[in-house]
């Protein structure tokens, strides 16, 4: 009854000023209409929408290199792994990973030009128009630096595990373009090349080209980032970063190994670990809780964090909460892509006392994610090896975060 | 003349073949000149191929060096804000944060890279800071020269040119390894659960 009321009076009170809004408009163009003042801009509100200013997560620079550096030029990145929800990095969050990264290239999609030349039956040239006249595909990976790291010394996720990121791109398949001009036999290799003007440029394997490379304009809906490549970069799935060429403008197809630009800094003498190097291994860490977080106490949370593997999908995350005594199977708690982050789970009860999380990821090759006491076995060295030499290969060893009775929590790597 | 007319359909028929199996399937973009692809076709391979007509010699290179990469790699070719280029004599004192690509005495270009086409490579698209591609393919030949005769790997007066370059004997020919790969191929190493 109270509510018919209200409604009641509501349509009454409509009525009334339908009825004076009316007798307003009539009586003249001059009349003072009541406007809310929009609180934002123009540009936000109707343009292009921005996150809560509540929402404070930002990038910060790897720890030991300033970004940029004395020449106004290093500039790696790091992505706030420990702030993000699912497991698609905001474009706005991506790593940055560049020699060259204080230096922006600006260029204007309507000039640029993808060629593709070399051992081809037809060389071709194509315009950004022309390239989304093939058919496009969008698929879900990460790209990781080599760089990417843990070391004693770091504190935070970010500061350990920040130079990977997940994106949705959107792209032609390189092999429909190769397939377009037609590769000769006897190709091998391929070389992609940046049109910055560094002209980075790096050499892999035609069978990795013909798999599952991506011409990409796309990121997560919208045009690519211009620190990401815009108008065009090459995505290597699953292979360290470097390859991943950025503002593409070159791809060559070839009989041998280049060792051109990008290539020079990343060769390996020995053979397994230059097999170890560019094939990202399966990979994981919890991002909560994690190192610099702190619990307000004992009692339910939900322990989550983001597992991937150069080798293929995520089949299963396990956790351990006892410093790797005993292990329990997480949740996947989201889609499970080929080469992509994959968000995991679980509840967890913590009873006050100090404990060690970690987590570790098998992908479907059935590749186990190794500590670092297993990777020294292997490699015959003791583990204090690692506090003064690199990984051999690339590093995607267990990252264990020490959880303090205080609730403070911290890297456990010793 | 007959034969020749018997042969004819044959012909035709393994020419359609040829066409259609190669033929693409969009027909999109245009092909580029072959000057439009020389003028971009700067990844240098081992063979030299790609190296334009030019020389130079170390004396020449030194010239260039001074003027136009000391300020950062250093007069000697170490000790400077940048990546070693020159192996100093004895062992370096550097120990603070080294930039990246970080290159210090056990990775110098002209001893550590397999092949002297890299070297060329690497100058000619990405030197000098803030003037990258405007050095001529002679100031490149130069360079190249003086940086691998400073590293002891050829003489003061060694030419190097498009056909003498790949030629260059590196210590570190054999250097690295190139992994096989293949679609769904595990890392050689992986832990056990």
């Amino acid at each position: 009854m109270a509510s018919k009321k209200a409604s009641r009076r509501g349509f009454l009170k409509a009525g009334a000023a339908a009825a004076a809004m009316s007798a307003m408009q009539s009586a003249g163009a001059q009349a003072a209409v009541p406007q809310a003042q929009p609180q934002k801009s123009l540009k936000e509100l109707v343009g292009y929408g921005e996150r809560s200013h509540f929402v404070t997560s930002v990038r910060v620079p790897v720890v030991e290199r300033p970004s940029p550096d004395q020449f106004g030029l290093i500039f790696h990145v790091l992505t706030p792994l420990q702030d993000q929800v699912g497991s698609i990095t905001p474009s706005s969050l991506h790593f940055v990973g560049t020699h060259r990264g204080s230096i922006v290239p600006d260029f204007d999609p309507k000039d640029y030009r993808l060629m593709i030349h070399g051992m081809v039956d037809r060389p071709l040239e194509f315009t950004m128009d022309e390239l989304k006249r093939f058919p496009s595909v969008s698929r879900v990976h990460f790209i990781e630096c080599l760089g990417n790291h843990s070391r004693p010394e770091y504190t935070t996720v970010q500061q350990t595990h920040g130079l990977t990121s997940s994106s949705e791109w959107t792209g032609v398949p390189l092999s429909v373009l190769l397939k377009e001009v037609g590769v000769q036999k006897g190709a091998a290799w391929v070389v992609s090349e940046g049109s910055e003007e560094v002209k980075g440029a790096g050499s892999f394997r035609l069978a990795k080209a013909m798999d599952d490379c991506l011409v990409a304009y796309g990121q997560n809906g919208e045009p690519l980032r211009p620190q990401q490549g815009f108008p065009l970069r090459l995505l290597v799935p699953g292979f360290e970063g470097i390859y991943n060429t950025k503002w593409l403008r070159r791809i060559k197809v070839v009989d041998r190994y280049y060792m051109t630009y990008n290539d020079y800094g990343h060769i390996q003498k020995d053979e397994e670990i230059a097999a170890l190097t560019f094939q990202w291994g399966p990979k994981s860490v919890i991002t909560f809780p994690s190192g610099g977080q702190q619990l307000p106490g004992p009692g339910i949370y939900q322990l989550t964090g983001l597992a991937w593997s150069g080798g293929g999908a995520v089949r299963k995350v396990e956790v351990s909460t006892d410093g790797g005594q005993t292990w329990k199977e997480a949740e996947i708690r989201g889609a499970v892509h080929p080469k992509a982050h994959t968000r995991f789970g679980m509840n967890w009860k913590w009873d006050g006392q100090e404990c060690v999380l970690q987590s570790r990821c098998i992908d479907e090759l059935g590749q186990v994610q190794p500590t670092r006491a297993q990777l020294a076995q292997h490699f015959k060295v003791t583990p204090d090896y690692y506090k003064t030499h690199g990984v051999q290969g690339s590093d995607n060893m267990i990252q264990p975060w020490r959880v303090a009775s205080d609730g403070s929590v911290h890297n456990a790597i010793a | 003349m007959r034969s020749l007319r018997g042969l004819l359909p044959v012909m035709i028929l393994a020419l359609c073949h040829a066409a259609w199996a190669q033929s693409p399937t969009y027909g999109l973009g245009r092909t580029p000149s072959a000057e439009e692809i020389r003028a971009w076709d700067i990844a240098i391979s081992p063979t030299g191929k790609e190296l334009p007509p030019g020389s130079g010699t170390a004396k020449e290179g030194a010239q260039l060096y001074t003027q136009k990469c000391a300020a950062c790699h250093g007069t000697t070719g170490s000790g400077g804000p940048a990546p070693m280029l020159i192996k100093p004599q004895s062992a370096s004192t550097s120990s603070g944060p080294c930039v990246a690509p970080c290159i210090r005495e056990g990775n110098v270009m002209a001893l550590h890279s397999p092949y002297a086409t890299t070297i060329w490579d690497y100058i000619n698209r990405g030197m000098p800071l803030s003037q990258e591609g405007t050095l001529k393919p002679n100031e490149v030949y130069a360079l190249t020269a003086f940086l691998l005769y400073k590293n002891g790997v050829i003489q003061e007066d060694d030419v190097l040119d498009a056909q003498s370059l790949p030629q260059v004997k590196m210590p570190n020919r054999d250097g690295y390894a190139l992994p096989e790969w293949k679609p769904g191929m595990p890392r050689p190493f992986s832990a056990k659960p």
